[in-house]
């Protein structure tokens, strides 16, 4: 076991080494100047502008930049933003916590709506509750986040006056009121990301259930006079469960990574938003370094779903 | 207007028989602008206003929290790092400059004592030299004295071009002496008519020495204070979280008496303009929003029975179209609208004239800008005082129809019209930009009806506005025959906007396009009254002299003017904001306040 880790994890060596040589020349190659701003500022005479990109490094060929920037991520620097200038890793440690706490209730209210509902629609197949999820999971998908989000600000921001669009950092409360505040605040954009994961995860929960339902063992359950609760719990979920926990597994990079869409709608200060913002300025530091975390992020998680699928299914062997 | 006329009317703003405002009226009846007549009346003698005070409170603090949403959030706190406004902005609720402008464009002390003149002495009568008198008693946050060094500092700092600084422009052609402790005196070169740009408005607010001092030239980056700045403004500063953030709390020695108002403040960053609008107009959740670009109608819609309205200021920023003067198909050396090509077609004035008459700034203004745009026949559209009133424009499709017909460009068998085998096709590049698409989408279809093919071409706003050497899509490249955007006017002088024009600041491969000069149009008339308006100490010539440049591109049809741009906000019904057009949204925020 441990060996089979220890070999991924040198695998997964030459694969991000990859991973960033195509991130970096893609980004390098890539239109656009992080200095573009000051071009039609008449302040800024061109010999600045120049003075400026040699500063930074970017005059130098691609391959020595690349170098550069791998010999500095081994050396734990992740970087220097053009546009804040300031490190990196500060701008990302700043931009995390917001992207945990939504994203990370996000993912937690879809687990809380999926498995159930999945369960129950599966145990009762084409009855008129599997009826319902099904067509509820159908529009759920089928409706971006952005259409939901801004609906959900013109119902209850606009309309009813009942909770804030704009996502604050510092809330002004202290003690209780601060936790209501917070809780207050992420309603919006946590419903709109946790109900489009759970109407996917509803139907993916729904067909792996159905998949072991239909086995012979749990016939052989229900044969020996066990009750319909402990037949779908110990027996059922047990096996169905897997594929779903890696497919939690893989969704955890995402979890840090932010989501784009609903952090710009909402403000919400998280990765998601410091990644387009860095993309539109041209900041290259901050781009690379968010991708080739996300990257990293990628990688480690499929393994500990791969260790996660042999501790629970003892079927499976890691070799 | 007549020399003999101002000298005498400023005789009478002198002596008192012709008040301030009424010269200022007069003056702008001829075409001058507020600013640049206060400069009159100084050079001529009379004192600078400061502008009129509106500030009600009667006491600091008390007036709870204000919110401010930049939907561009700062992201640096260094005045002179500062890539765009929004890092200004940021900036400048710390930190402050000797002077600002108010909403009229008069001066507004902040850290100086009295604004320079001849009288008072502190203005030079060759226009050599400023002196400027620092205020006493100001402190910065950390409780050190504001004084002459801190002021000399910054020009030292900014004109090292190890340091990088964006301001090096305005301090690396000056120098800066102190006097004594609360005096400083900048020396220029040669006659400097418009003195009041380095240590004035908010690009050019004043960072400590004894905090900067250790970090000058190649050391800039490291200097922990360009994250937390200490600065004398109004507000201390608390938090600052780049793109998101900037957190201030109420400065309790702050030099002005009963300010500020506002107890804390937060200016939040993110999102798009359009949420940005309904949270100040429609929910009030914030108290002021910046830069509201969104169309007219959306923003009548959230007026209706919303708790905040939008608020307009008029600067000098003009949304063009810029034909250009060389052939964009033909390569030459590896360029194309190489300067040894001539368009093919805009060669003849009659289709440059036409072009012009085919731009509907009126169905522009009413579909698009709304009350945010002005119709305009001039590039330059401010500061007033040099506004050409000798211009006028018109939208006629038979009109412009008849113009081609009449220099022999006749329309085809596809309807499009061409001479010499030469058909009218024309490619329109800009950026992408809701507004700049449907503007031309207008222009196109009565480009259409007059024969003229245009081809429609947008580019991602981050390229072209990139200083890209490889990438033929920016628009100093211009590989189109016309292209539209606009190039802000920062300060209330046009000397620096004008410049850009001159024959010898053509973009070429050989300079790496870094030229400012993108139609590459060469007019020698037009050199001359530039180069004569940098060295004219006269004010009224001055103006005359940029007013002539102006009507030189007119006559020639350089740049089309679509729309005289105004600046957008929007603020909570009882805020009292002050903005002006010439100046940075928080340049005056010490004088903020809500209306109980």
């Amino acid at each position: 076991m441990s060996q089979y880790v220890l070999r991924r994890l040198m695998i997964a060596i030459p694969s991000l080494l990859g991973i960033s040589a195509v991130l970096f020349f893609v980004l390098a190659l890539a239109p656009g100047d992080p200095f573009s701003e000051l071009a039609t500022n008449p302040n800024v005479p061109p010999e600045v502008q120049a003075a400026l990109r040699a500063k930074f490094g970017l005059d130098d060929p691609i391959y020595l930049r690349y170098l550069h920037w791998l010999n500095a991520m081994l050396h734990g620097d992740w970087g220097f933003s053009f546009v804040s200038r300031m490190n990196v890793d500060t701008l990302i440690l700043q931009r995390l916590p917001a992207t945990l706490y939504v994203i990370g209730s996000a993912q937690v209210l879809a687990l809380l709506i999926a498995i159930p509902v999945g369960v129950y629609a599966a145990t009762k197949p084409y009855s008129l509750f599997d009826q319902v999820a099904n067509t509820l999971a159908f529009v759920g998908f089928s409706l971006p986040t952005f259409f939901t989000g801004i609906l959900f600000i013109l119902i209850f921001s606009v309309t009813l006056d009942w909770l804030p669009f704009v996502y604050t950092t510092d809330i002004k409360a202290t003690g209780i009121h601060w936790v209501l505040e917070m809780i207050r605040q992420a309603i919006m954009p946590v419903a709109v990301l946790g109900l489009f994961q759970a109407a996917s995860m509803t139907r993916f929960v729904r067909s792996a259930m159905l998949d072991v339902i239909r086995l012979d063992y749990v016939t052989t359950a229900r044969a020996k006079g066990l009750g319909q609760a402990k037949v779908i719990i110990k027996h059922v979920m047990r096996n169905a469960m897997i594929p779903v926990v890696t497919l939690i597994a893989l969704q955890m990079p995402a979890v840090f990574g932010g989501a784009i869409v609903t952090e710009q709608i909402f403000r919400i200060p998280g990765i998601g938003s410091l990644l387009i913002s860095s993309i539109l300025s041209n900041d290259t530091p901050v781009v690379m370094a968010v991708t080739f975390v996300f990257a990293c992020l990628v990688v480690l998680f499929n393994l500990i779903a791969d260790v996660l699928y042999g501790w629970l299914d003892p079927r499976i062997s890691l070799r | 207007m007549l020399d003999k006329e101002l000298r005498s009317m400023i005789g009478d703003v002198k002596d008192g028989r012709m008040d301030r405002r009424a010269f200022i009226k007069r003056l702008a009846a001829v075409g001058l602008t507020a600013p640049m007549a206060n400069q009159i009346l100084a050079l001529g003698g009379v004192a600078m206003a400061e502008g009129a005070q509106t500030y009600k409170p009667t006491k600091r603090g008390g007036g709870g929290a204000l919110k401010l949403l930049w939907w561009q959030g700062p992201t640096l706190l260094n005045p002179h790092f500062a890539t765009g406004t929004k890092d200004q902005d940021g900036s400048r609720l710390f930190y402050e400059p000797l002077a600002c402008w108010d909403p009229d464009g008069n001066m507004k002390l902040v850290l100086a004592a009295e604004i320079p003149s001849i009288e008072n002495g502190g203005l030079a009568a060759d226009g050599k030299s400023v002196t400027w008198k620092l205020k006493p008693g100001v402190k910065w946050h950390d409780g050190k004295p504001f004084t002459a060094d801190d002021v000399v500092f910054n020009w030292e700092y900014a004109k090292d071009p190890a340091t990088s600084a964006l301001t090096i422009a305005t301090h690396r052609d000056i120098t800066v002496e102190k006097v004594d402790d609360l005096t400083v005196r900048i020396l220029f070169k040669k006659p400097t008519p418009f003195w009041a740009d380095a240590f004035v408005g908010a690009p050019n607010t004043i960072i400590p020495k004894h905090l900067f001092a250790d970090y000058t030239g190649s050391k800039s980056r490291e200097a922990p204070t360009n994250l937390s700045p200490v600065g004398t403004g109004p507000y201390k500063f608390v938090e600052f979280k780049p793109g998101d953030l900037v957190r201030g709390q109420l400065n309790p020695d702050y030099h002005m008496p009963n300010r500020p108002y506002f107890d804390t403040v937060e200016m939040k960053g993110g999102g798009d303009a359009v949420s940005a609008a309904r949270a100040v107009i429609q929910t009030g959740e914030y108290d002021f929003g910046w830069n509201i670009q969104v169309e007219d109608d959306v923003l009548l819609r959230l007026e209706k029975g919303g708790k905040g309205k939008t608020i307009y200021a008029v600067g000098g920023d003009t949304e063009f179209i810029a034909l250009n003067f060389t052939d964009p198909n033909t390569e030459v050396d590896g360029e194309r609208s190489s300067m040894k090509t001539k368009h093919p077609l805009f060669s003849d004035p009659a289709v440059r004239k036409a072009l012009s008459m085919l731009v509907d700034r009126e169905s522009v203004k009413k579909a698009i800008y709304g009350r945010a745009g002005r119709t305009t026949a001039n590039f330059l559209n401010g500061p007033e005082k040099f506004v050409s009133k000798n211009t006028s424009w018109e939208f006629s499709i038979e009109k412009a129809s008849k113009l081609l017909d009449d220099a022999g460009w006749k329309p085809g068998a596809d309807g499009i019209r061409e001479k010499d085998g030469k058909k009218l096709k024309i490619v329109y590049q800009t950026s992408i930009n809701g507004p700049r698409q449907k503007t031309q989408a207008i222009i196109k279809q009565a480009c259409q009806k007059a024969g003229i093919d245009v081809e429609l071409k947008s580019v991602v706003a981050s390229v072209f506005f990139s200083s890209d050497v490889a990438n033929p899509d920016t628009y100093a490249h211009f590989y189109a025959d016309i292209e539209m955007f606009q190039i802000p006017l920062s300060q209330p002088d046009p000397s620096q906007h004008m410049r850009r024009y001159m024959s010898a600041n053509v973009a070429t491969k050989e300079n790496k396009w870094q030229g400012t000069n993108f139609p590459r149009w060469v007019n020698k008339d037009y050199d001359a009254a530039i180069l004569a308006a940098e060295s004219e100490m006269d004010p009224v010539k001055r103006a005359a002299h940029y007013i002539k440049a102006n009507d030189l591109m007119f006559e020639d049809t350089v740049f089309i003017p679509v729309q005289h741009r105004l600046k957008v906000e929007a603020a909570a019904n009882n805020l009292r904001p002050i903005i002006s057009g010439w100046a940075n949204e928080t340049d005056n925020l010490h004088d903020w306040y809500r209306e109980e």
